[in-house]
């Protein structure tokens, strides 16, 4: 069965694969951990399909910076729920480092953690299928923010007062 | 549209009108609280509905303040820095007995504690407290924990700088922030505007110092790296001197890089305090500073409009035009007491500070039944401008008495069992919930409390052993902060049986230091004489007005060890 994503606040069909799921056409969006990018960066950036990378909670996402241009897609991958580290890599990759393209949170996420992750700049979220519906009204947890982050539409309220 | 506390009406309907001098909520820190209450509501929901496992609610609602404990769920509120309007600790009251037993516990970090609420009713209790301005966020797990302050902020005499303004912008900076919810561990700020610190600051996470630059400019001497449990630290200076419209993106710094590099794999390593201490003050400083210099003008910043704009909620209240005065000439020995031990100088002529002392001997350290919360709730309206301080010590506080009004405030206390005269002095100690309550603890410490109290019963020998503060933990988790008690108790598990370890030479002031231990761990009926024979060291080899803690720090704790294991204590 094709799996499901919340992307930019719409369930979709995930056209991604990884690696580990099997050989894939050249042509396909495959997304892979940093280290095996790091180890054949030549060989994928010479594919014709897209090309994302994942960060494991410990990569630094300043790596990807020569190659962000190229990449489609970079994800963080939260191993466990008290994982916090990849907010910091969504947050950098956005604000400091420009990343326009998809910004993908995987692993122990659930709807609980999907507004946060937003306000960090993640735009795309692998949920268990049981969550989507309730991922998608929690995007719109708060109607407003104290602090600045990624706030697309969102209230600031230093912005508000 | 103003909200409930805008405007406050003097109890008793005398019709003097006034604003508390707080913090006051606008429509977007409304929202937000009402937001967060449905929000958990919707997983309280899920979790009773079998929706949500043990180990992802606990994720949840340990943001919110919720602990599974011994006997029961335990609910948190945060006491922003500490400070409460009267109508505020009357809610508390009302929950204490709608949805507990009649009690709360106020804890060192300012806040309030529930220990008998049903999970059921918790997203009730967030809402009452809502219709107040008040919530439990963020009042436990792994995020910036509730803010804490000068308990005597605002009052006293020989303050730089009122620091609840810049409590509350971190309030409103830490709340719900995106990056720094699931953090390594637990992380706790505390700010000081005066030079005597009142808020445990050194023994924070991150301690703000208000402080002043070269030229005299506004700004914070920043420390790191402070905390208690089971690897005690003092705070480390990361920053002598910051700018005060900085002070978020330095606080951002920080954080991130312990996002970052904080230890997970080892909950007893997880504090920044192991982070600063393994890579040095010297490295860490120089990790946060890139980091910082990479984003400072471009992160959040506090334009002075904001400053303003907040500093204005802390307006001194109008105060009369008073002279000085001694009301305890004159009166009797109990007042005089009192008004010596519990109360302290105001910074206006004609005012006191005065102390609700919660170490009553026969209730637990920091306890208030709902009753005394409503009472205190009609004093403050009466004598205070409407507001109360909790203070690091487990008491509250009235900030603002007028000096001729202190007989008939101490008349009305003393009746309430609230004006037991022992601010300062040993039996004013500071005291987890221990076994009796925490599902972490070795030891009753409230127990070994009323051991202690029923021991030390006179007053005279009390007032004449002076300032001396006892600190005790049931657990090495070290939340009554044993380790910086002039004498500390620790309470350990020994093949089942509870024993008592002993430190002496602790504090957690201006002078802060963590105290030493004596010797083997003595039990628990043998407490109360171990503290007699260190007492008895201290008496006999004081200098005239030499302190408890200055002695041991004089003489080490050679002599008081000495005595102490001199002989099998008394049975």
């Amino acid at each position: 069965m094709p799996r499901r994503l919340l992307r930019d606040g719409e369930t979709v069909v995930d056209e991604w694969r990884t690696p580990a799921e099997g050989p894939v056409a050249d042509d396909t969006a495959l997304m892979l951990p940093l280290a095996e990018w790091r180890a054949d960066r030549g060989r994928w950036l010479a594919r014709s399909g897209p090309l994302g990378v994942i960060l494991a909670p410990a990569d630094d996402e300043q790596e990807l910076v020569p190659d962000l241009a190229r990449l489609a897609l970079v994800a963080a991958e939260f191993p466990t729920l008290s994982e916090g580290r990849g907010y910091t890599q969504g947050r950098l990759l956005r604000e400091r480092w420009g990343f326009a393209r998809e910004l993908r949170a995987r692993g122990a996420i659930r709807r609980d953690q999907v507004f946060l992750l937003a306000r960090c700049g993640f735009n795309s979220f692998e949920l268990p299928e049981a969550e989507f519906e309730g991922a998608v009204a929690a995007l719109h947890t708060f109607s407003a923010a104290y602090q600045p982050a990624n706030d697309l539409g969102l209230r600031t309220a230093l912005r508000h007062r | 549209m103003s909200s409930c506390l805008a405007v406050m009406t003097r109890a008793g309907g005398e019709g003097l009108h006034y604003s508390s001098v707080m913090y006051r909520y606008d429509v977007i820190d409304k929202t937000l609280v009402e937001e967060r209450v449905a929000q958990f509501r919707d997983q309280t929901r899920r979790f009773l509905a079998g929706e949500l496992s043990d180990d992802e609610f606990r994720h949840l609602r340990l943001r919110n303040g919720l602990y599974i404990q011994r006997h029961a769920p335990m609910l948190r509120v945060a006491i922003p820095y500490g400070l409460l309007s009267s109508t505020q600790l009357r809610t508390l009251g009302s929950i204490a007995r709608r949805y507990d037993r009649g009690y709360g516990h106020f804890t060192t970090r300012q806040n309030i504690q529930y220990n008998w609420p049903r999970i059921e009713d918790v997203p009730d209790i967030l809402a009452d407290l809502a219709a107040v301005e008040m919530h439990a966020i963020q009042t436990s797990g792994n995020c910036i924990r509730n803010v804490t302050s000068d308990p005597l902020a605002g009052v006293v005499p020989d303050e730089l700088e009122d620091p609840r303004p810049w409590c509350e912008i971190i309030r409103q900076w830490s709340t719900f922030h995106p990056e720094f919810t699931y953090l390594p561990r637990k992380f706790k700020i505390a700010v000081t505007g005066a030079p005597r610190d009142r808020a445990a600051s050194q023994l924070h996470d991150i301690g703000v110092h208000i402080a002043r630059g070269p030229q005299g400019e506004p700004g914070f001497e920043i420390l790191v790296g402070g905390g208690l449990g089971r690897t005690p630290i003092i705070g480390q200076v990361i920053r002598s001197f910051l700018p005060r419209e900085h002070l978020l993106s330095y606080l951002e710094a920080i954080l991130r890089i312990y996002n970052r590099e904080g230890r997970r794999d080892n909950i007893h390593k997880a504090r920044i305090k192991i982070l600063v201490k393994s890579l040095g003050i010297e490295e860490f400083r120089r990790r946060v500073e890139a980091e910082w210099e990479s984003f400072k003008d471009h992160g959040p910043r506090t334009p002075v409009e904001e400053i303003e704009r907040i500093r204005a909620f802390f307006t001194p209240p109008s105060y009369r035009a008073l002279a000085d005065t001694d009301p305890a000439a004159g009166q009797e020995a109990a007042f005089r007491a009192w008004y010596r031990y519990n109360t302290h100088e105001h910074k206006i002529p004609g005012y006191r500070i005065v102390f609700v002392s919660l170490k009553k001997p026969d209730v637990a350290p920091g306890d208030a039944t709902d009753a005394q919360m409503d009472l205190i709730a009609d004093l403050a309206d009466r004598y205070s401008f409407g507001e109360v301080r909790v203070t690091y010590a487990q008491n509250l506080v009235l900030g603002d008495v007028e000096q001729g009004k202190t007989l008939e405030l101490w008349r009305a206390l003393e009746q309430a069992g609230l004006a037991t005269p022992n601010i300062g002095t040993l039996t004013d100690m500071i005291c987890c919930p221990g076994l009796d309550f925490c599902s972490l603890a070795n030891a009753g410490s409230i127990e070994v409390a009323k051991l202690i109290n029923e021991r030390f019963d006179d007053y005279d020998y009390l007032y004449d052993l002076g300032e001396i503060d006892l600190k005790m933990s049931g657990c090495m988790n070290a939340c009554g902060h044993h380790h910086v008690g002039a004498i500390g108790i620790l309470g350990v598990d020994k093949g089942g049986e509870e024993w008592y370890q002993i430190t002496i030479g602790g504090a957690a002031g201006t002078d802060a230091s963590l105290g030493s231990v004596i010797g083997p761990s003595v039990a628990k009926r043998d407490v109360p004489e171990t503290l007699a024979r260190l007492l008895e060291v201290y008496v006999r080899q004081r200098h005239p007005d030499e302190r408890f803690i200055d002695t041991v720090r004089r003489l080490g704790i050679k002599p008081f060890k000495e005595r102490v294991y001199a002989a099998p204590a008394a049975a």
